[in-house]
């Protein structure tokens, strides 16, 4: 690597390298939050640098820093050992600074040429020079491995082709240094891969890479070296070569971090939810629940394991009222709830923790206690002939913050104002906190950082040990394994087998999922 | 009585003044594209036609000039544009509403200022047709496109013109991105507000000319409200044209057409309830509305306040 340097400075876009960037000492203050607790990281050509950290650590206040968009309030960044000043995205810009957001920064309606000429200045004067900049983009997207259409129109492209048109969007306006903040988290997993290839020929032409993630076996793949963030300070920096996932994810979370939950002792009950041959629709007219039977005992999880788009969705809507039952009976506690409405259901004890939590487990625009009392609104303490106790309201809010560590500056904080984990724990603490007889949890550690996943796992696992009956919905097989008493496989809509724990194995799981009964070794046709 | 509206006379006739009314339609309405292809809904377009025209005529009147009217329609509309930019931009006001009051100010300051400045209704000698050698003679053709006014003729040049600024430069593709995308654009280094205030201050300008248009060009008057509704025709021939400039041309041309044929229905003395005549243009955006509503989807962020965050 050091040989290749003294050969040339120049990068294979014709850039100058960025041999070393350091941010030292950086401190920022959010009303009420310290985001940024003098940090340090460095990153330098050639190498692939992970900042490792969970939701609300701060990784990307510290690269927003660093591409202008937000200001230090202390702390100083040097670029090839001389200080400089950032003060907006057009500065660092200049300094060879590329990022790539995590929510891509493209207007779908323009062509992929029409969005890298965005905001630069043409050759031409006021006219655009579109056909120019068409050839410097098949010129750079050969240089990388790039394969993109430059007049293709954004909205026409998949995901992973999006990125790569922020990847050279950036490559065009000359980034020796590139931010890639969470790219992996919208993937699909060859995606994945497809990137880490691109990622790798970067860093061999010279590139400094910074690779923001929380998914460890990913930093382990494709980093040298790694920093951990934790609750805004640096923890540490280590090469990659020398740590393990296991330490890892200690130094994130900041304590050991059992990967398997503690289960404890549960006994079983009786019979709180029961479903009897029901079918459903679903949303594209089809079919979706095709005579569904099983029994949720009071202290047991019961897992729905299935790959997506089998009915999990359908089942769980059926369940709550939010979807019609054509045939077929839900019984709750021995009372028949079939397509009563979903607030009768909810009355019933039921409750739901929803797989789209910021669409249908919350309210975004509202405040978190307001959030916490969705469900129970209309009940004293929280309202009295139809008027709002505040002070009932107040105290449940507070409560739950605490007992539940909701990280949040206040309970009047609005709810999209929280990172995702936080947000799960407010839908968690809003519907574990009523002492349900049932709770349904679909896909509730989608999305969550470690720590908070762990949380949401062990918070489920008590209340089975208190004698609630658990439904768990998951497309995650780890997630099911680790927590179910039973498993229930659905395939195309129907239950293909219910194996107790014991006798559950991945690939008997995985047989069950693809619609093969292992014993029988055909796959099941209808 | 149909046979009349056949005649050639009358038939050329239609089509001219046809050609001819959709002079301050075209106006206004490029101009709202431009604010709306940037993300920015002006309600008020009405109210700054209206003190357009009032401006136009009133300076027109005084001075004797019709260049320093034109000029004074736009510098009235501009300032509009600047009032209306900093409340949506700045202030980040629902712009609906906003708009709402623009339009409101516009209608009674315009009828404030004729009351106390003039009191009467007085007419000036507007500007006057321009005499084309060649094309004016051609039969018919020379009649209903090349015997009408500058501002007439201006009109029309500012649909290619307006369709290569948005399409062909730098500028233009910076509107564009702004009203789909502005956290994108932002990224980039281009200023959300910068581009905002051009569009919506040329969106004003656009405007004043439009109003100048009725009271110094076509109507050559000033009367309380003479725009009566026209600019929000204009806002809702954005929608039908599906913000392209071309696609504003042929709404403006359909509605001028109509408008132009209940006038003719009148004079000629064709027994339709005047009123029924009257409603027919408005009739006739609304079905059209419903007819091409959702057919193309709006600037995405039409109407949404930009606000650096994350």
């Amino acid at each position: 690597m050091d040989g290749a340097m003294t050969e040339s400075t120049k990068l294979p876009s014709g850039q100058t390298r960025i041999n070393s960037l350091e941010m030292r000492g950086i401190t920022k203050r959010f009303p009420g939050v310290l985001a940024s607790d003098h940090v340090n990281f460095d990153v330098k050509s050639g190498e692939v640098h992970a900042l490792l950290g969970e939701n609300g650590a701060g990784k990307s206040t510290l690269m927003k820093i660093l591409y202008g968009l937000y200001h230090p309030d202390e702390g100083e960044i040097l670029l090839d050992g001389k200080p400089v000043t950032i003060s907006s995205p057009t500065d660092s810009i200049d300094l060879g600074i590329g990022m790539i957001h995590q929510h891509f920064m493209l207007v779908p309606t323009l062509t992929v040429a029409e969005n890298v000429a965005l905001g630069l200045p043409s050759s031409r004067g006021v006219l655009t020079d579109l056909d120019r900049v068409s050839k410097r983009i098949i010129e750079l997207a050969d240089i990388y491995g790039l394969k993109i259409d430059p007049d293709a129109y954004v909205w026409q492209l998949s995901v992973g082709q999006q990125q790569r048109v922020e990847i050279i969007k950036a490559l065009y306006r000359g980034a020796a240094l590139l931010i890639l903040d969470e790219p992996t988290a919208v993937l699909t997993p060859q995606e994945v891969d497809e990137l880490f290839v691109i990622m790798n020929q970067m860093v061999k032409d010279g590139h400094a890479l910074i690779f923001i993630s929380h998914k460890l076996h990913e930093v382990v793949e494709i980093s040298h070296r790694v920093t951990v963030l934790r609750d805004g300070r640096t923890i540490g920096t280590r090469l990659t070569s020398e740590t393990t996932k296991q330490d890892l994810a200690n130094w994130m979370v900041g304590r050991e971090v059992g990967f398997a939950p503690n289960r404890g002792q549960s006994t079983l009950g009786e019979v709180r939810l029961s479903l009897n041959e029901v079918h459903c629709g679903s949303d594209r007219g089809t079919p979706g629940l095709r005579g569904v039977s099983f029994d949720v005992c009071s202290g047991e999880i019961l897992g729905i394991a299935g790959v997506s788009g089998n009915g999990q969705r359908e089942l769980a809507e059926s369940i709550t009222g939010l979807r019609k039952v054509t045939s077929g009976r839900v019984f709750l506690e021995g009372q028949d709830i079939t397509n009563l409405a979903p607030g009768e259901i909810t009355d019933r004890m039921l409750s739901y923790i929803p797989e789209e939590r910021m669409r249908d487990g919350m309210i975004k625009d509202f405040t978190i206690a307001e959030n916490m009392i969705l469900r129970e609104h209309h009940k004293q303490p929280y309202s009295k002939n139809g008027f709002l106790n505040l002070r009932g309201i107040a105290n449940h809010a507070d409560e739950l913050i605490e007992s539940f560590r909701v990280k949040t500056p206040s309970r009047e904080t609005l709810a999209k104002n929280l990172s995702g984990g936080n947000i799960q724990k407010v839908v968690l603490a809003r519907e574990i906190s009523r002492n349900p007889r049932v709770i349904l949890a679909a896909q509730p550690t989608r999305g969550l950082d470690i720590g908070a996943t762990e949380y949401v796992r062990q918070q489920l696992i008590e209340q089975r040990n208190k004698g609630t009956a658990v439904m768990l919905v998951s497309e995650d097989l780890d997630e099911i394994l680790a927590l179910s008493d039973r498993i229930a496989v659905v395939y195309e809509g129907q239950i293909m087998d219910i194996v107790p724990r014991e006798n559950a194995t991945p690939e008997k799981l995985g047989l069950l999922m693809a619609g093969v009964h292992p014993e029988e070794g055909a796959p099941v046709v209808q | 009585m149909i046979t009349e509206l056949l005649s050639t006379t009358v038939l050329i006739g239609i089509l001219a003044s046809g050609i001819r009314l959709a002079t301050p339609y075209l106006y206004a309405a490029i101009g709202e594209t431009f604010g709306q292809k940037s993300g920015v809904l002006n309600l008020g377009v009405e109210g700054q036609m209206l003190l357009g025209c009032f401006a136009a005529f009133y300076v027109a009147l005084t001075t004797g000039n019709l260049w320093l009217g034109l000029l004074a329609a736009m510098i009235v509309g501009a300032a509009m544009g600047l009032a209306m930019a900093f409340v949506t931009v700045n202030l980040r006001a629902q712009q609906g509403i906003s708009g709402i009051g623009f339009y409101l100010f516009g209608l009674g300051m315009s009828d404030l200022l004729f009351q106390r400045l003039m009191g009467t209704v007085e007419t000036v000698k507007g500007f006057q047709r321009i005499y084309i050698p060649g094309l004016s003679d051609i039969p018919g053709i020379g009649e209903i496109f090349f015997n009408q006014n500058i501002l007439v003729y201006g009109a029309y040049l500012l649909v290619p013109l307006a369709w290569f600024v948005l399409n062909k430069t730098t500028l233009g593709l910076k509107i564009r991105a702004v009203g789909e995308n502005p956290d994108a654009a932002d990224s980039l280094g281009v200023s959300v507000a910068r581009v905002r205030y051009f569009t919506i201050i040329l969106g004003g300008t656009l405007s004043g000319i439009a109003g100048a248009s009725l009271s110094i060009a076509l109507l050559n008057v000033f009367q309380q409200n003479m725009t009566s509704g026209l600019g929000f025709i204009a806002v809702a021939l954005v929608y039908f044209g599906a913000w392209k400039p071309v696609g504003v041309l042929g709404g403006a041309l359909l509605f001028s057409m109509v408008n132009s044929l209940q006038l003719w229905i009148q004079v000629l003395g064709i027994p339709v309830p005047s009123d029924i005549a009257v409603m027919m243009p408005y009739v006739l955006t609304i079905l059209v509305l419903v007819a091409t509503v959702s057919r193309v989807r709006a600037p995405s962020a039409l109407t949404k306040p930009f606000e650096r965050d994350d």
